[in-house]
């Protein structure tokens, strides 16, 4: 840079005066931009839900059933849908910079830490009833006694079996744990395992060892209890038995599906948003059962999930109101058939489950274990997530050669004291 | 800046110095104009470095959770942040992890990113073809490397195990589902991600060496051995500090790699920094907890800063 002599360039100077108020000028522009950017517009007619779909398909169901409830109410309703695993962040994001949506989906499982923080509106004050809702499915939307969140469909977890592999080695479906271990073992062939899991480190695996921990009468809020030790070895004789894959530690439950899909695995748990995956591989012949039990009579208890809808405290209270009237419709007997049709989930309605089960009765297994199945954050709400972690480091240990007594002494400990 | 002297040839063609006005405005007038082009990068640097990091310095000494989204409240609780995480196991666990992999990860991709580096050096056939065709691991987002990795790797169907089985070896190597094993398994996938960086940096560094060093060292017979520590590495020394240093600062901080490879599995075996700031601030949302470790990253990052600062500035004198 040269600065031109005072006397000689007076145009010179007048223009570098006018470049430092442009700079001055772009900066508070800038800067006002970024500040007004976050508190949003909201359109009068027009309502957002923030949800999880991004699969294809089940953007185009909820995009179609969002359509006949905005039609019906009068209003514009879209459709904004981040990954999963993004939803509760991009939510307390949005609660800070006041632009929260007006219907949010959680995942049943992080509903209660936003409704901890006071992000929740009661929906019964909206006008939602729960008459026709089962007490199990309501609580599994409420946080502390309210009801938070309208489930549309819930999911649970249940055991898929391959039925032409079952027929050719002439076995029964296993109902018990002993059952199994023999079948896995007699199915375990080659390339093939018997059985196909997910221990992954992540929610997935915790979800799928807890129909073992709850069958056998554990419990999450006493993880070292012989019960759970149990439960956990079970696993481990699985895995020694050669039955299971040593990748079950690195499997989500999608790579489970796949490695059932290619016949790498004779029978496996998982859950019914699968089937629309494995229906379209037609030489596959599936069934499915309930989960085997530790002995015979034995409740089969599997976890409940599934997504809520929920209608976030914006303050506005008109706005809320016609939310509840939009969670109302899509969480309604009629959209809820057709969603539960749709995506092969359980209808959290009395009615709809009923009609459902008439109509899809080969997933009646699935419908009876939904009725049994128990919600993950019912004793624990907002704590958890330290306890899943916990639970998936400690059965991870365990199936890399720790004795499951010791990983899950040292989960409790961290569960309890959060290091 | 060169302001001042311009000023004295520039007045000394002007005639009439006598009118011109009082030096005290004009000094000034400068003084806003140069300030005029520094504010920007200021500016800059306070709203996206400054604000940033000192909140994330103030939120590791708060009681930040959900709730503070939607109160504002953060109440300070003094050092219980920093005192629970370095009571956890797993931050010793996870620092010690993030230490073997650096370490790991830098000496494998500079030794090799060199060799390729003096390798291509030379010109032969196909050699230009040859050495954009090894940047591609670059260009791949690290998230889907991580995603191929993870299925190559697979312990029963992965291609590495099959094609070791082929070749008669141990094909049932437990790449990433063993605690042993996953770490390392982890640092050469992150190897083969970082040669490209440290080849092509190193590649231009080699392309600098003036030729006539190495005709006169050819000349006194000099041995290639002799010739590449003699001339190559001392020369190439200040693109190796760069190459280094900033390989260093991109690696403590990995994430998305291990991400998508374990998840930070088996069994915690491959925690480091990065995933632990990354569990504790959204999966466990303490995020009190997580800007305590994102903390101590910078400040291992700032130390390896100012190595970096100093070694230039020797560099330069």
């Amino acid at each position: 840079m040269t600065a031109h002599p005072p006397v000689a360039a007076p145009r010179a100077r007048g223009r570098s005066r006018r470049a430092v108020t442009s700079f001055a000028a772009v900066s508070v522009l800038v800067s006002g931009a970024a500040l007004t950017g976050c508190a949003q517009q909201r359109d009068s007619d027009v309502y957002t839900v923030m949800n999880s779909s991004t699969d294809e398909t089940y953007h185009r169901w909820d995009a179609e059933a969002m359509a006949r409830c905005g039609k019906q109410l009068g209003v514009t309703i879209e459709q904004q849908s981040v990954p999963a695993a993004q939803v509760m962040t991009k939510a307390l994001r949005m609660a800070s910079s006041k632009s929260l949506p007006d219907i949010v989906q959680f995942d049943a499982s992080e509903m209660p830490t936003f409704a901890e923080a006071g992000g929740l509106a009661d929906l019964r004050a909206l006008g939602l009833g729960t008459d026709d809702i089962p007490e199990g499915i309501v609580d599994f939307g409420s946080y502390k006694g309210t009801y938070y969140g309208a489930a549309r469909s819930v999911n649970t977890l249940a055991l898929f079996y391959n039925k032409d592999i079952l027929d050719q080695a002439g076995v029964k479906v296993p109902t018990t744990w002993e059952e199994l271990r023999e079948t896995a073992k007699q199915l375990t062939q080659g390339k093939r395992y018997g059985l196909a899991l997910s221990a992954g480190g992540a929610e997935d695996g915790v979800f799928q060892f807890t129909p073992f921990m709850w069958s056998n009468g554990g419990d999450e809020t006493d993880l070292d209890s012989p019960e759970v030790v149990e439960a956990l070895d079970y696993w481990k004789t699985l895995l020694q038995d050669g039955s299971l894959s040593k990748s079950t530690v690195n499997w989500t439950q999608a790579d489970v599906n796949d490695q059932f899909m290619a016949g790498n695995a004779a029978m496996m748990i998982n859950g019914p948003w699968q089937v629309e995956t494995l229906n379209t591989k037609k030489s596959l012949h599936w069934g499915i059962a309930q989960i085997p039990v530790p002995e015979s009579g034995a409740a089969s208890v599997g976890p409940l999930g599934g997504a809520v809808l929920t209608v976030p405290n914006t303050g506005d209270t008109q706005r809320e109101k016609t939310a509840g009237r939009i969670v109302a419709c899509l969480a309604g007997e009629k959209e809820q058939l057709t969603y539960a049709r749709n995506s092969w989930m359980v209808p959290a309605n009395e009615k709809a489950a009923a009609e459902w089960r008439e109509q899809v009765p080969e997933l009646d297994a699935l419908a009876d274990q939904v009725a049994a199945a128990r919600s993950r954050t019912a004793k624990l709400g907002a704590g958890w997530s330290g306890v899943s972690l916990a639970l998936q480091s400690a059965f991870q240990s365990a199936l890399t050669g720790q004795s499951s007594e010791a990983a899950l002494k040292r989960a409790q400990q961290r569960a309890t004291s959060g290091n | 800046m060169t302001t001042s002297t311009v000023t004295a040839p520039a007045s000394a063609t002007t005639p009439g110095k006598a009118l011109a006005p009082d030096p005290a405005r004009t000094r000034l007038r400068r003084r806003i104009a140069q300030w005029g082009f520094v504010a920007p990068a200021v500016v800059f640097m306070l709203l996206f470095f400054g604000y940033p990091l000192v909140r994330n310095v103030l939120m590791s000494f708060q009681h930040y959770t959900p709730k503070t989204f939607f109160t504002g409240e953060a109440p300070f609780n003094g050092t219980d942040n920093w005192s629970s995480v370095f009571q956890d196991v797993l931050f010793g666990k996870a620092l010690w992890h993030t230490l073997v992999f650096t370490v790991g990860s830098l000496l494998g991709q500079f030794c090799i990113g060199l060799a390729l580096a003096v390798f291509f050096n030379r010109r032969f056939p196909l050699g230009g073809v040859l050495r954009s065709l090894i940047l591609l691991p670059w260009l791949v987002p690290m998230v889907v490397s991580g995603i191929v990795w993870r299925r190559i790797l697979d312990q029963d169907t992965g291609v590495l195990n099959t094609f070791l089985g082929t070749l008669g070896l141990d094909g049932n190597t437990p790449w990433l589902t063993s605690p042993d094993m996953a770490l390392l398994s982890v640092i050469l996938v992150n190897i083969w991600i970082g040669i490209p960086f440290n080849m092509v940096i190193l590649y231009g560094g080699l392309q600098e060496i003036p030729k006539e060093l190495y005709e006169a060292s050819s000349l006194d017979g000099a041995s290639a051995w002799r010739t590449f520590r003699s001339i190559t590495l001392p020369l190439l020394k200040p693109v190796i500090t760069v190459v280094l240093v900033l390989g260093f600062m991109s690696t403590v901080k990995i994430l998305d790699l291990i991400l998508a490879l374990t998840d930070g599995g088996p069994a915690d075996a491959t925690q480091t920094l990065g995933t632990l700031t990354y569990q504790n601030s959204f999966v466990e949302l303490d995020f009190g907890a997580g800007a305590v470790v994102g903390n101590v990253l910078i400040l291992i990052s700032a130390v390896f800063a100012v190595f970096y600062l100093r070694a230039n500035r020797t560099e330069g004198k």
